[in-house]
């Protein structure tokens, strides 16, 4: 079971929180030209590393709030959780 | 190389089993190759043994950095079907099925291929019409489909859940009486006795630690067992395939995800087909040995730990016990866990790369067990001839790009609900 410590409510376990993917993908800047490689990049491809990860999940079944979770994936240790708009 | 047979198992049984030849070799790596498999699980075994057999290319190296069947191929649940909607994935399973209902003989081994069934379980009137459009399909390229009616399934499974007021009653069901199980190790074993006698040298304990890239071609490898060059290098290695693309500078539509899988302790014999639930993401069938194999889904976020998290292990179970609620009396034996190359669409990837000479072969998801064969015949077309088979050119690299996305289930890029 992860505890992942939600910014706005505090440790949590696992159950109450939905997972969300890669944080560190951007999406294109809106109304701008977009290369086909830079939407390819946005949609398909993510570098999916073993050890830190920056993700994000959703505190679902609590304040339903976004949060950015810095954890590793070979030891599930989390090194620091931060509100959606917040960067490492 | 020995010929495995009745006779043989006397005659050593006789001396005492002490004049068993080794099944592989345990060769020190050469200076130079034609091509390197990278990964000694199934896919890259069945690579060299068809690069061998198929092509006459003899002079290849398996690099493993564990031990060979000690990865995916040693942790599935062992399910082999072909029950496929889109063209590229249904005729690409086929051509393996054929495979599997020989690979006994041809490999000298027997891998227990045991064609007992899938049925994947509908539970209201709109599954039932996505089964038989699926069924449809798939007769159209010629794999065997039955659409089963709630009587019918009753008759196969009778331990199923059929009572009144259940949360997801039975309608039916989708068949494929050609699928199913085999011994997912002596697949592995199989294919590395084979590819070993025709010349492959199988490297265990070896790490691939960078490669040698020069104006745009491949050159060769770096290990923990020194530098070894090759004229052509194939990548094999599932869940660790996005550990090898950082190392070459490539970024790939792949996340790595933990799937888990658990057996029961062993009980009398009940269930003779691979079942499905269809209100959730559980398969069960039971083994030789009696135990009832189980899975369901990925744990949910990234992982490369190879061991599993409970409260995903409770949610699977919770939908097994729903479908067949004898389960819940049953004590579990073992739960494990592999890492899996989840694609952004569901289906692999068997292409070559912008890196001359370098050829990729990952994506599978959790459906690599099956495709064993059939990944190991094209991949080693797709390197000899450096060019896809027709079978595997549905399964190209820059489809993603291009917008040729084979999604089976139609979930789009969140891997981890796959």
């Amino acid at each position: 079971m992860l505890h992942i410590k939600c910014p706005h409510c505090g440790l949590r376990s696992q159950n109450e929180f939905s997972y969300g993917g890669d944080a560190t993908v951007k999406r294109p800047e809106l109304n701008k030209e977009v290369s086909d490689q830079d939407w390819d990049n946005f949609v398909y491809l993510r570098k999916s590393p073993r050890g830190k990860h920056l993700e994000l999940w959703q505190h679902i079944s609590g304040c339903r709030q976004w949060i950015k979770v810095e954890r590793d994936t070979l030891t599930h240790e989390i090194f620091k959780t931060l509100k959606a708009n917040e960067e490492v | 190389m020995q010929k495995y047979s009745v006779f043989s198992l006397i005659k050593n049984a006789l001396k005492g089993h002490k004049d068993w030849e080794v099944a592989w070799k345990d060769p020190t790596p050469k200076e130079e190759y034609d091509v390197i498999i990278i990964g000694g699980g199934g896919h890259g075994l069945a690579t060299a043994y068809y690069l061998a057999k198929e092509h006459k290319i003899t002079n290849v190296a398996i690099i493993e950095k564990g031990w060979i069947g000690g990865g995916n191929v040693g942790r599935n649940t062992t399910i082999i079907r072909s029950n496929y909607m889109h063209d590229e994935n249904g005729l690409f399973s086929e051509f393996g099925m054929n495979l599997w209902r020989n690979m006994s003989q041809e490999l000298n081994f027997n891998v227990m291929f045991s064609p007992r069934g899938i049925i994947n379980l509908a539970h209201s009137d709109a599954q039932m019409n996505v089964f038989s459009r699926r069924g449809n399909s798939m007769r159209l390229n010629g794999i065997d489909a039955v659409l089963l009616q709630r009587e019918d399934v009753k008759k196969l499974i009778p331990m199923a859940d059929f009572s009144e007021n259940v949360r997801f009653p039975i309608f039916g069901g989708l068949m494929q009486p050609s699928a199913g199980t085999a011994r997912h190790d002596a697949v592995a074993w199989g294919y590395a006795r084979q590819a070993d006698s025709m010349g492959v040298d199988i490297i265990q304990n070896c790490e691939v630690k960078g490669f040698d890239i020069s104006n745009g071609k491949i050159l060769g490898i770096r290990t923990s067992k020194g530098n070894i060059k090759a004229k052509k290098i194939g990548l094999c290695v599932a869940g660790s395939t996005n550990i090898l693309a950082e190392k070459l500078n490539i970024t790939l539509p792949i996340e790595t995800h933990l799937l888990q899988a658990c057996v029961s302790e062993p009980i009398k014999p009940i269930l003779n087909n691979v079942v499905t639930f269809g209100a959730g993401h559980f398969y069960c069938s039971q083994s030789d040995k009696g135990e009832m194999v189980m899975g369901g889904d990925l744990d949910g976020y990234n992982s490369y730990s190879q061991r599993g998290n409970l409260p995903t292990l409770q949610h699977v179970l919770t939908e097994g016990i729903a479908m067949f609620p004898f389960l819940s009396k049953l004590k579990m034996l073992r739960t494990w866990g592999g890492i899996m190359d989840m694609s952004m669409d569901g289906s692999p990837i068997i292409d070559k790369t912008h890196i001359k000479g370098l050829y990729l072969n990952c994506g599978w998801c959790y459906g690599g067990f099956k495709a064993t064969p059939a990944s190991g015949w094209t991949f080693a077309h797709t390197i000899a001839q450096d060019r896809p088979h027709e079978l595997n050119a549905g399964y190209s690299l820059n489809r993603f790009s291009t917008g040729h996305l084979l999604d089976e289930k139609g979930l789009g890029t969140k891997t981890w609900i796959s």
